[in-house]
Protein backbone atom coordinates (compact mmCIF):
# COMPACT_ATOMS: atom_id res chain seq x y z
CA UNK A 1 0.00 0.00 0.00
CA UNK A 2 2.42 2.75 1.33
CA UNK A 3 5.10 1.64 -1.27
CA UNK A 4 4.15 2.78 -4.30
CA UNK A 5 4.77 6.26 -2.11
CA UNK A 6 8.42 6.22 -1.82
CA UNK A 7 9.89 7.50 -5.02
CA UNK A 8 13.03 6.37 -3.57
CA UNK A 9 12.51 2.37 -4.08
CA UNK A 10 15.31 0.59 -4.21
CA UNK A 11 17.82 2.66 -3.25
CA UNK A 12 19.89 2.17 -0.05
CA UNK A 13 19.14 3.67 2.96
CA UNK A 14 21.83 3.23 5.86
CA UNK A 15 20.49 3.00 9.24
CA UNK A 16 23.97 2.82 11.46
CA UNK A 17 24.23 0.00 13.32
CA UNK A 18 26.73 0.10 16.08
CA UNK A 19 24.39 -0.17 18.88
CA UNK A 20 20.48 0.19 19.74
CA UNK A 21 17.39 -0.36 17.91
CA UNK A 22 18.67 -0.03 14.16
CA UNK A 23 16.49 -3.78 13.85
CA UNK A 24 13.62 -1.85 14.16
CA UNK A 25 14.55 0.54 11.69
CA UNK A 26 15.62 -1.72 8.82
CA UNK A 27 12.62 -3.51 8.96
CA UNK A 28 10.41 -0.21 8.78
CA UNK A 29 12.34 1.14 5.56
CA UNK A 30 12.21 -2.64 4.32
CA UNK A 31 8.36 -2.17 4.33
CA UNK A 32 8.21 1.28 2.79
CA UNK A 33 10.19 -1.00 -0.79
CA UNK A 34 13.44 0.94 0.32
CA UNK A 35 16.77 -0.87 0.62
CA UNK A 36 18.18 -0.68 4.04
CA UNK A 37 22.25 -1.36 4.69
CA UNK A 38 22.89 -1.81 8.11
CA UNK A 39 26.23 0.69 8.38
CA UNK A 40 29.08 -0.48 10.60
CA UNK A 41 32.07 0.77 8.57
CA UNK A 42 33.20 3.43 6.22
CA UNK A 43 33.20 1.13 3.33
CA UNK A 44 28.79 0.57 4.11
CA UNK A 45 28.44 4.27 4.47
CA UNK A 46 29.87 5.31 1.16
CA UNK A 47 26.81 3.17 -0.15
CA UNK A 48 23.82 4.95 1.11
CA UNK A 49 22.40 8.25 0.14
CA UNK A 50 20.49 8.44 3.55
CA UNK A 51 21.49 7.14 6.82
CA UNK A 52 18.75 6.93 10.07
CA UNK A 53 20.73 7.30 13.54
CA UNK A 54 18.53 4.90 15.75
CA UNK A 55 17.71 4.86 19.16
CA UNK A 56 20.42 3.39 22.09
CA UNK A 57 23.04 5.44 23.79
CA UNK A 58 24.67 8.43 22.51
CA UNK A 59 27.53 7.78 24.67
CA UNK A 60 27.98 4.09 23.65
CA UNK A 61 27.58 5.32 19.83
CA UNK A 62 30.30 8.07 20.46
CA UNK A 63 32.42 5.91 21.06
CA UNK A 64 31.80 3.30 18.65
CA UNK A 65 31.87 6.28 15.84
CA UNK A 66 35.40 6.95 16.73
CA UNK A 67 36.82 3.30 16.94
CA UNK A 68 34.87 2.52 13.60
CA UNK A 69 36.22 5.07 11.78
CA UNK A 70 33.34 6.23 10.76
CA UNK A 71 33.40 9.56 12.86
CA UNK A 72 34.88 11.67 9.98
CA UNK A 73 33.34 10.11 6.77
CA UNK A 74 29.71 10.48 8.53
CA UNK A 75 30.96 14.32 9.42
CA UNK A 76 31.89 15.09 5.48
CA UNK A 77 29.07 13.39 4.29
CA UNK A 78 26.44 15.20 6.96
CA UNK A 79 28.41 18.48 6.09
CA UNK A 80 27.58 17.61 1.84
CA UNK A 81 23.57 17.41 2.44
CA UNK A 82 23.40 13.95 3.05
CA UNK A 83 19.72 13.12 4.39
CA UNK A 84 19.60 12.01 7.72
CA UNK A 85 16.96 10.97 10.41
CA UNK A 86 17.83 10.96 13.97
CA UNK A 87 15.68 9.11 16.99
CA UNK A 88 16.32 9.93 20.18
CA UNK A 89 19.86 8.79 20.48
CA UNK A 90 20.40 9.93 17.47
CA UNK A 91 18.85 13.00 17.84
CA UNK A 92 21.95 13.92 20.29
CA UNK A 93 23.97 13.03 17.82
CA UNK A 94 23.26 15.42 15.23
CA UNK A 95 22.40 18.01 17.64
CA UNK A 96 24.40 21.70 18.15
CA UNK A 97 24.67 21.43 21.89
CA UNK A 98 24.12 18.98 23.89
CA UNK A 99 23.39 19.72 27.89
CA UNK A 100 24.26 17.29 30.18
CA UNK A 101 25.92 15.02 27.95
CA UNK A 102 29.85 14.07 28.62
CA UNK A 103 32.04 16.22 27.69
CA UNK A 104 33.94 13.98 25.00
CA UNK A 105 30.79 13.26 23.27
CA UNK A 106 30.70 13.94 19.92
CA UNK A 107 27.88 15.23 18.20
CA UNK A 108 27.43 16.57 14.36
CA UNK A 109 25.86 20.09 14.93
CA UNK A 110 23.67 19.91 11.52
CA UNK A 111 20.58 20.74 13.35
CA UNK A 112 19.83 23.91 15.22
CA UNK A 113 18.59 22.50 18.82
CA UNK A 114 20.09 22.13 22.50
CA UNK A 115 19.04 18.58 23.76
CA UNK A 116 19.12 17.96 27.54
CA UNK A 117 19.76 14.61 27.64
CA UNK A 118 17.28 11.67 29.74
CA UNK A 119 15.52 15.27 29.99
CA UNK A 120 12.32 13.40 30.78
CA UNK A 121 13.64 11.48 33.88
CA UNK A 122 14.15 8.10 34.41
CA UNK A 123 12.77 4.67 32.89
CA UNK A 124 10.18 5.00 35.17
CA UNK A 125 9.28 8.19 33.81
CA UNK A 126 9.28 6.96 30.40
CA UNK A 127 5.52 6.85 28.54
CA UNK A 128 3.46 6.69 25.21
CA UNK A 129 1.59 9.22 24.18
CA UNK A 130 -0.53 10.31 20.79
CA UNK A 131 0.75 13.27 19.07
CA UNK A 132 0.00 15.59 16.54
CA UNK A 133 2.01 15.79 13.58
CA UNK A 134 2.01 18.90 11.35
CA UNK A 135 1.03 17.41 7.47
CA UNK A 136 0.42 14.08 9.11
CA UNK A 137 -3.43 14.00 9.70
CA UNK A 138 -4.54 11.37 12.28
CA UNK A 139 -2.73 10.91 15.04
CA UNK A 140 0.87 9.42 15.66
CA UNK A 141 1.38 6.87 18.16
CA UNK A 142 5.16 7.72 20.13
CA UNK A 143 7.00 5.69 22.84
CA UNK A 144 9.29 8.21 25.16
CA UNK A 145 12.01 6.36 26.31
CA UNK A 146 14.35 8.33 28.86
CA UNK A 147 13.54 10.78 26.34
CA UNK A 148 15.84 13.81 25.53
CA UNK A 149 14.73 17.26 25.79
CA UNK A 150 14.62 20.04 23.32
CA UNK A 151 15.52 23.37 25.14
CA UNK A 152 15.87 25.44 22.25
CA UNK A 153 15.44 25.04 18.59
CA UNK A 154 17.08 27.97 16.19
CA UNK A 155 15.05 30.08 13.85
CA UNK A 156 16.14 27.61 10.92
CA UNK A 157 14.29 24.41 12.60
CA UNK A 158 10.81 23.87 11.63
CA UNK A 159 8.87 22.09 14.51
CA UNK A 160 6.63 19.63 13.57
CA UNK A 161 5.02 18.44 16.39
CA UNK A 162 5.32 19.28 20.75
CA UNK A 163 4.45 17.26 24.07
CA UNK A 164 3.76 20.06 26.60
CA UNK A 165 5.06 23.01 24.65
CA UNK A 166 8.11 21.48 23.98
CA UNK A 167 9.80 20.17 20.46
CA UNK A 168 9.57 16.75 20.19
CA UNK A 169 9.87 16.57 16.37
CA UNK A 170 11.92 18.81 14.06
CA UNK A 171 13.26 19.26 11.00
CA UNK A 172 16.22 21.43 9.44
CA UNK A 173 16.96 21.63 5.88
CA UNK A 174 17.59 17.39 5.11
CA UNK A 175 17.51 16.60 9.05
CA UNK A 176 15.12 15.00 10.43
CA UNK A 177 14.85 14.34 14.53
CA UNK A 178 12.44 12.91 17.00
CA UNK A 179 13.01 12.79 21.04
CA UNK A 180 10.50 9.75 20.70
CA UNK A 181 10.96 6.16 18.85
CA UNK A 182 8.57 6.02 15.76
CA UNK A 183 10.54 3.08 15.30
CA UNK A 184 9.27 0.89 18.59
CA UNK A 185 5.30 1.88 17.81
CA UNK A 186 6.05 0.65 13.88
CA UNK A 187 3.58 4.16 11.94
CA UNK A 188 5.95 3.96 9.25
CA UNK A 189 4.76 7.57 8.28
CA UNK A 190 8.07 9.21 9.40
CA UNK A 191 9.95 7.26 7.84
CA UNK A 192 8.15 7.94 4.79
CA UNK A 193 8.54 11.20 5.17
CA UNK A 194 12.39 10.62 5.35
CA UNK A 195 12.80 8.22 2.15
CA UNK A 196 10.88 11.19 0.47
CA UNK A 197 13.75 13.90 1.21
CA UNK A 198 16.22 11.17 -0.09
CA UNK A 199 14.43 10.78 -3.68
CA UNK A 200 13.88 14.64 -3.66
CA UNK A 201 16.65 15.93 -6.46
CA UNK A 202 16.88 18.95 -4.65
CA UNK A 203 17.92 17.18 -1.64
CA UNK A 204 21.23 16.39 -2.65
CA UNK A 205 23.96 18.66 -2.55
CA UNK A 206 26.68 16.28 -3.08
CA UNK A 207 28.22 15.69 -6.43
CA UNK A 208 30.11 12.24 -5.60
CA UNK A 209 26.34 11.42 -4.92
CA UNK A 210 24.76 12.51 -7.74
CA UNK A 211 28.14 10.44 -9.60
CA UNK A 212 27.15 7.67 -7.89
CA UNK A 213 23.23 7.70 -9.27
CA UNK A 214 24.50 7.89 -12.49
CA UNK A 215 26.63 4.95 -12.17
CA UNK A 216 23.68 3.10 -11.03
CA UNK A 217 21.53 3.54 -13.56
CA UNK B 1 0.04 20.10 18.62
CA UNK B 2 -0.42 19.69 21.98
CA UNK B 3 -1.04 16.51 23.91
CA UNK B 4 -3.38 14.97 26.21
CA UNK B 5 -2.31 14.55 29.83
CA UNK B 6 -5.22 11.33 30.15
CA UNK B 7 -3.39 9.83 27.12
CA UNK B 8 0.66 9.53 28.53
CA UNK B 9 0.67 5.73 30.11
CA UNK B 10 4.13 5.01 32.21
CA UNK B 11 5.10 1.46 32.90
CA UNK B 12 3.35 -0.10 29.72
CA UNK B 13 5.47 -3.23 27.69
CA UNK B 14 5.83 -1.42 25.33
CA UNK B 15 7.84 1.18 27.52
CA UNK B 16 9.42 -1.51 29.47
CA UNK B 17 10.08 -3.43 26.79
CA UNK B 18 11.20 -0.71 24.79
CA UNK B 19 13.99 0.10 26.78
CA UNK B 20 15.72 -2.91 25.83
CA UNK B 21 15.32 -2.61 22.90
CA UNK B 22 17.36 0.35 23.52
CA UNK B 23 20.03 -1.83 25.00
CA UNK B 24 20.93 -4.34 21.88
CA UNK B 25 24.12 -4.49 20.02
CA UNK B 26 25.62 -3.08 23.78
CA UNK B 27 27.85 -4.87 26.90
CA UNK B 28 25.93 -4.15 30.17
CA UNK B 29 28.89 -4.10 33.14
CA UNK B 30 28.98 -4.96 36.88
CA UNK B 31 29.88 -2.76 38.88
CA UNK B 32 30.59 -2.48 42.26
CA UNK B 33 31.64 1.40 43.29
CA UNK B 34 30.77 4.53 41.38
CA UNK B 35 34.32 4.71 39.87
CA UNK B 36 34.26 1.19 38.05
CA UNK B 37 30.72 2.81 37.24
CA UNK B 38 32.90 5.92 35.02
CA UNK B 39 35.16 3.01 33.84
CA UNK B 40 32.62 1.45 32.38
CA UNK B 41 30.37 4.38 31.25
CA UNK B 42 34.27 5.31 29.72
CA UNK B 43 34.26 1.93 27.64
CA UNK B 44 31.02 2.53 25.71
CA UNK B 45 28.89 0.14 28.05
CA UNK B 46 25.21 1.18 27.52
CA UNK B 47 23.93 0.20 31.17
CA UNK B 48 25.63 -0.81 34.55
CA UNK B 49 24.68 -2.93 37.15
CA UNK B 50 25.20 -2.05 40.45
CA UNK B 51 26.39 -4.26 43.00
CA UNK B 52 28.21 -4.35 46.07
CA UNK B 53 29.91 -7.61 45.03
CA UNK B 54 30.90 -9.25 41.58
CA UNK B 55 29.63 -13.06 41.11
CA UNK B 56 33.30 -14.22 41.43
CA UNK B 57 33.53 -12.58 44.75
CA UNK B 58 30.02 -13.82 45.90
CA UNK B 59 31.37 -17.04 45.37
CA UNK B 60 34.46 -16.72 47.07
CA UNK B 61 33.01 -15.20 49.92
CA UNK B 62 30.08 -17.26 50.83
CA UNK B 63 27.30 -16.35 52.85
CA UNK B 64 23.45 -14.96 52.09
CA UNK B 65 23.65 -12.54 49.23
CA UNK B 66 20.99 -9.98 49.40
CA UNK B 67 20.36 -6.41 47.75
CA UNK B 68 22.78 -3.91 47.57
CA UNK B 69 22.98 -1.08 49.98
CA UNK B 70 20.80 1.76 48.63
CA UNK B 71 23.74 4.70 49.31
CA UNK B 72 25.56 2.49 46.81
CA UNK B 73 23.57 2.35 44.06
CA UNK B 74 22.41 5.90 44.35
CA UNK B 75 26.45 6.91 44.42
CA UNK B 76 26.85 4.36 40.96
CA UNK B 77 23.48 6.40 40.03
CA UNK B 78 24.98 10.07 40.40
CA UNK B 79 28.30 8.35 38.56
CA UNK B 80 27.14 7.99 35.54
CA UNK B 81 24.35 9.40 32.58
CA UNK B 82 23.71 5.41 31.30
CA UNK B 83 21.14 3.25 32.88
CA UNK B 84 21.61 1.55 35.96
CA UNK B 85 20.44 -1.24 36.63
CA UNK B 86 20.30 -3.11 40.60
CA UNK B 87 19.96 -6.87 41.67
CA UNK B 88 16.72 -7.87 43.89
CA UNK B 89 16.36 -11.74 45.01
CA UNK B 90 14.37 -14.09 43.54
CA UNK B 91 10.88 -13.53 44.98
CA UNK B 92 11.88 -10.61 47.25
CA UNK B 93 8.89 -8.14 45.98
CA UNK B 94 10.41 -5.85 48.79
CA UNK B 95 13.69 -5.55 47.64
CA UNK B 96 12.09 -4.98 44.48
CA UNK B 97 10.05 -1.93 45.79
CA UNK B 98 13.06 -0.62 47.57
CA UNK B 99 14.78 -0.79 43.93
CA UNK B 100 11.83 1.06 41.69
CA UNK B 101 11.77 3.85 44.88
CA UNK B 102 15.72 4.62 44.50
CA UNK B 103 14.50 5.04 40.28
CA UNK B 104 16.55 2.22 39.13
CA UNK B 105 16.30 1.69 35.68
CA UNK B 106 15.73 -2.27 35.30
CA UNK B 107 15.53 -4.72 38.41
CA UNK B 108 17.47 -7.90 38.07
CA UNK B 109 15.67 -10.66 39.68
CA UNK B 110 19.06 -12.54 39.90
CA UNK B 111 19.58 -16.12 41.20
CA UNK B 112 23.05 -14.61 41.82
CA UNK B 113 21.50 -13.37 44.92
CA UNK B 114 20.52 -15.69 47.79
CA UNK B 115 16.81 -16.56 46.46
CA UNK B 116 14.14 -15.38 48.97
CA UNK B 117 11.61 -17.75 48.07
CA UNK B 118 11.85 -21.30 46.72
CA UNK B 119 8.60 -21.53 44.74
CA UNK B 120 7.72 -17.91 43.14
CA UNK B 121 9.12 -15.55 41.66
CA UNK B 122 8.49 -11.97 41.78
CA UNK B 123 4.72 -10.83 39.90
CA UNK B 124 6.38 -8.25 37.87
CA UNK B 125 3.06 -6.90 36.08
CA UNK B 126 2.29 -4.24 39.09
CA UNK B 127 5.71 -2.46 38.57
CA UNK B 128 6.32 0.64 36.84
CA UNK B 129 10.01 0.12 36.42
CA UNK B 130 11.15 -3.06 34.19
CA UNK B 131 12.37 -6.75 34.90
CA UNK B 132 15.21 -8.80 33.57
CA UNK B 133 15.57 -12.37 34.47
CA UNK B 134 17.59 -15.20 34.14
CA UNK B 135 16.33 -18.67 32.59
CA UNK B 136 18.44 -21.49 31.13
CA UNK B 137 15.63 -23.35 28.82
CA UNK B 138 12.89 -21.60 26.62
CA UNK B 139 9.72 -23.20 29.81
CA UNK B 140 12.03 -21.11 32.31
CA UNK B 141 11.90 -17.99 29.57
CA UNK B 142 8.24 -17.77 28.63
CA UNK B 143 7.45 -18.18 32.69
CA UNK B 144 9.40 -15.21 33.44
CA UNK B 145 7.87 -13.51 30.73
CA UNK B 146 4.44 -14.65 32.04
CA UNK B 147 5.47 -13.17 35.31
CA UNK B 148 5.55 -9.65 33.69
CA UNK B 149 9.54 -9.83 32.61
CA UNK B 150 10.67 -7.44 29.98
CA UNK B 151 13.94 -9.03 28.83
CA UNK B 152 15.11 -12.86 29.39
CA UNK B 153 19.13 -13.41 29.86
CA UNK B 154 20.56 -16.90 29.56
CA UNK B 155 21.79 -17.37 32.78
CA UNK B 156 24.98 -19.05 32.13
CA UNK B 157 27.21 -19.63 35.25
CA UNK B 158 28.00 -16.79 36.78
CA UNK B 159 31.62 -15.75 38.78
CA UNK B 160 32.92 -18.26 36.62
CA UNK B 161 34.61 -16.66 33.31
CA UNK B 162 34.05 -19.70 31.37
CA UNK B 163 31.14 -19.30 28.71
CA UNK B 164 30.47 -23.27 28.15
CA UNK B 165 26.92 -22.90 30.36
CA UNK B 166 26.26 -19.53 28.51
CA UNK B 167 26.46 -21.28 24.86
CA UNK B 168 24.58 -24.23 26.74
CA UNK B 169 21.60 -21.94 27.67
CA UNK B 170 21.56 -19.79 24.70
CA UNK B 171 21.53 -22.82 22.64
CA UNK B 172 18.65 -24.83 24.55
CA UNK B 173 16.68 -21.29 24.44
CA UNK B 174 17.17 -20.57 20.75
CA UNK B 175 17.09 -24.05 19.44
CA UNK B 176 13.67 -24.91 21.31
CA UNK B 177 12.16 -21.48 19.25
CA UNK B 178 13.54 -22.97 15.83
CA UNK B 179 11.88 -26.13 16.70
CA UNK B 180 8.52 -24.29 17.78
CA UNK B 181 7.91 -22.65 14.70
CA UNK B 182 8.22 -26.33 12.78
CA UNK B 183 5.26 -27.26 14.76
CA UNK B 184 2.04 -27.91 13.99
CA UNK B 185 -1.17 -26.44 15.75
CA UNK B 186 -1.94 -29.61 18.12
CA UNK B 187 1.76 -29.50 18.82
CA UNK B 188 1.57 -26.42 20.14
CA UNK B 189 -0.21 -27.44 23.44
CA UNK B 190 2.23 -30.80 23.86
CA UNK B 191 5.07 -28.51 23.77
CA UNK B 192 3.36 -25.79 25.91
CA UNK B 193 2.89 -28.91 28.46
CA UNK B 194 6.45 -30.11 28.12
CA UNK B 195 7.83 -26.31 28.23
CA UNK B 196 5.49 -25.77 31.68
CA UNK B 197 4.46 -22.48 29.69
CA UNK B 198 1.19 -20.58 28.94
CA UNK B 199 -0.38 -21.83 25.24
CA UNK B 200 -0.69 -18.39 24.30
CA UNK B 201 3.02 -17.70 24.78
CA UNK B 202 3.88 -20.66 23.24
CA UNK B 203 1.74 -19.80 20.04
CA UNK B 204 3.70 -16.71 19.94
CA UNK B 205 6.89 -17.76 19.74
CA UNK B 206 6.00 -20.30 17.32
CA UNK B 207 4.26 -18.00 14.84
CA UNK B 208 7.08 -14.79 15.18
CA UNK B 209 10.24 -16.80 15.95
CA UNK B 210 11.24 -15.64 18.56
CA UNK B 211 10.72 -14.44 22.07
CA UNK B 212 8.20 -11.68 22.77
CA UNK B 213 11.08 -9.85 24.96
CA UNK B 214 14.61 -9.28 23.90
CA UNK B 215 17.04 -12.05 24.79
CA UNK B 216 20.52 -10.76 26.10
CA UNK B 217 23.47 -13.44 27.49
CA UNK B 218 25.28 -13.73 30.70
CA UNK B 219 27.19 -15.68 33.12
CA UNK B 220 30.10 -16.10 31.80
CA UNK B 221 31.99 -13.88 29.29
CA UNK B 222 35.29 -13.19 29.93
CA UNK B 223 37.17 -11.99 26.43
CA UNK B 224 36.23 -9.47 23.25
CA UNK B 225 35.95 -13.22 21.42
CA UNK B 226 33.64 -14.67 23.82
CA UNK B 227 31.16 -11.71 23.36
CA UNK B 228 31.49 -12.14 19.35
CA UNK B 229 30.45 -15.93 19.98
CA UNK B 230 27.34 -15.51 21.88
CA UNK B 231 25.75 -12.28 19.82
CA UNK B 232 26.77 -14.57 16.81
CA UNK B 233 24.55 -17.59 18.61
CA UNK B 234 21.86 -15.14 18.51
CA UNK B 235 22.05 -13.05 21.74
CA UNK B 236 21.16 -9.68 21.45
CA UNK B 237 23.64 -7.81 23.72
CA UNK B 238 25.74 -9.32 26.73
CA UNK B 239 26.24 -8.88 30.61
CA UNK B 240 29.67 -9.45 31.44
CA UNK B 241 29.88 -10.06 35.80
CA UNK B 242 33.37 -10.72 36.96
CA UNK B 243 35.10 -10.63 33.27
CA UNK B 244 35.67 -7.14 33.22
CA UNK B 245 37.12 -5.90 36.74
CA UNK B 246 38.55 -9.20 37.45
CA UNK B 247 41.04 -9.35 34.16
CA UNK B 248 44.46 -7.40 34.22
CA UNK B 249 43.80 -3.96 32.70
CA UNK B 250 39.65 -3.68 33.05
CA UNK B 251 39.47 -0.57 30.76
CA UNK B 252 41.10 -1.99 27.88
CA UNK B 253 39.04 -5.45 28.27
CA UNK B 254 35.87 -3.36 28.64
CA UNK B 255 36.67 -1.39 25.48
CA UNK B 256 37.32 -4.49 23.61
CA UNK B 257 34.27 -6.39 24.81
CA UNK B 258 32.30 -3.17 23.42
CA UNK B 259 33.90 -3.66 20.15
CA UNK B 260 33.70 -6.99 19.85
CA UNK B 261 29.75 -6.86 20.79
CA UNK B 262 29.01 -4.48 18.09
CA UNK B 263 31.20 -6.03 14.82
CA UNK B 264 30.73 -9.68 16.10
CA UNK B 265 30.92 -10.90 12.52
CA UNK B 266 34.00 -9.00 11.62
CA UNK B 267 36.56 -11.48 13.05
CA UNK B 268 39.57 -9.11 11.62
CA UNK B 269 37.83 -6.49 14.36
CA UNK B 270 37.29 -9.05 17.08
CA UNK B 271 41.35 -10.29 16.48
CA UNK B 272 42.70 -6.54 16.65
CA UNK B 273 40.93 -5.62 19.76
CA UNK B 274 41.56 -9.18 21.42
CA UNK B 275 45.78 -8.15 20.60
CA UNK B 276 47.97 -7.93 23.55
CA UNK B 277 45.15 -7.29 26.13
CA UNK B 278 46.58 -8.95 28.89
CA UNK B 279 45.20 -11.77 31.39
CA UNK B 280 41.60 -12.40 30.91
CA UNK B 281 40.06 -13.16 34.67
CA UNK B 282 41.71 -16.49 35.69
CA UNK B 283 37.75 -18.11 36.51
CA UNK B 284 36.85 -21.54 36.92
CA UNK B 285 35.31 -24.34 35.14
CA UNK B 286 31.91 -24.34 35.52
CA UNK B 287 31.62 -28.43 35.88
CA UNK B 288 33.64 -27.64 38.92
CA UNK B 289 32.20 -24.85 41.01
CA UNK B 290 30.16 -26.13 44.44
CA UNK B 291 27.34 -23.68 43.88
CA UNK B 292 25.46 -23.75 40.52
CA UNK B 293 23.67 -20.58 40.50
CA UNK B 294 22.24 -21.01 37.22
CA UNK B 295 19.82 -24.24 38.86
CA UNK B 296 18.25 -21.01 41.04
CA UNK B 297 15.19 -20.29 39.45
CA UNK B 298 11.62 -22.49 38.84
Amino acid sequence: MVVSLVRGEGRPVGVLALQGDFREHVELIRRLGAAPVEVRLPSELARVQGLVIPGGESTTMSILLETSGLLEPLRARLAAGMPVFGTCAGMILLATEILDGRPDQHHFGVIDISVRRNGFGRQRESFEDDLQVSGLGSALHAVFIRAPVVERAGPGVEVLAQLDGQPVLCRQGPCLVSTFHPELAGDPRLHELFLKNISHPYSQSSLTQRKENVRAF
Amino acid sequence: MTSNHEQRRTGTDMVKRGLATQLRGGVIMDVVTPDHAKIAEDAGAVAVMALERVPADIRRDGGVARMSDPALIEAIKAAVSIPVMAKARIGHFAEARVLEALGVDYIDESEVLTPADDEHHIDKWPFTVPFVCGANNLGEALRRISEGAAMIRSKGEAGTGDVKEAVRHLRQILGDVRKLTQADAAEIYGWAKQLRAPVELVKEVAEVGELPVPLFCAGGIATPADAALVMELGAQAVFVGSGIFKSSDPPRFARAIVEATTHFRDSQIVAKVSRGLGEAMRGQEAGAVDIRLSERGW
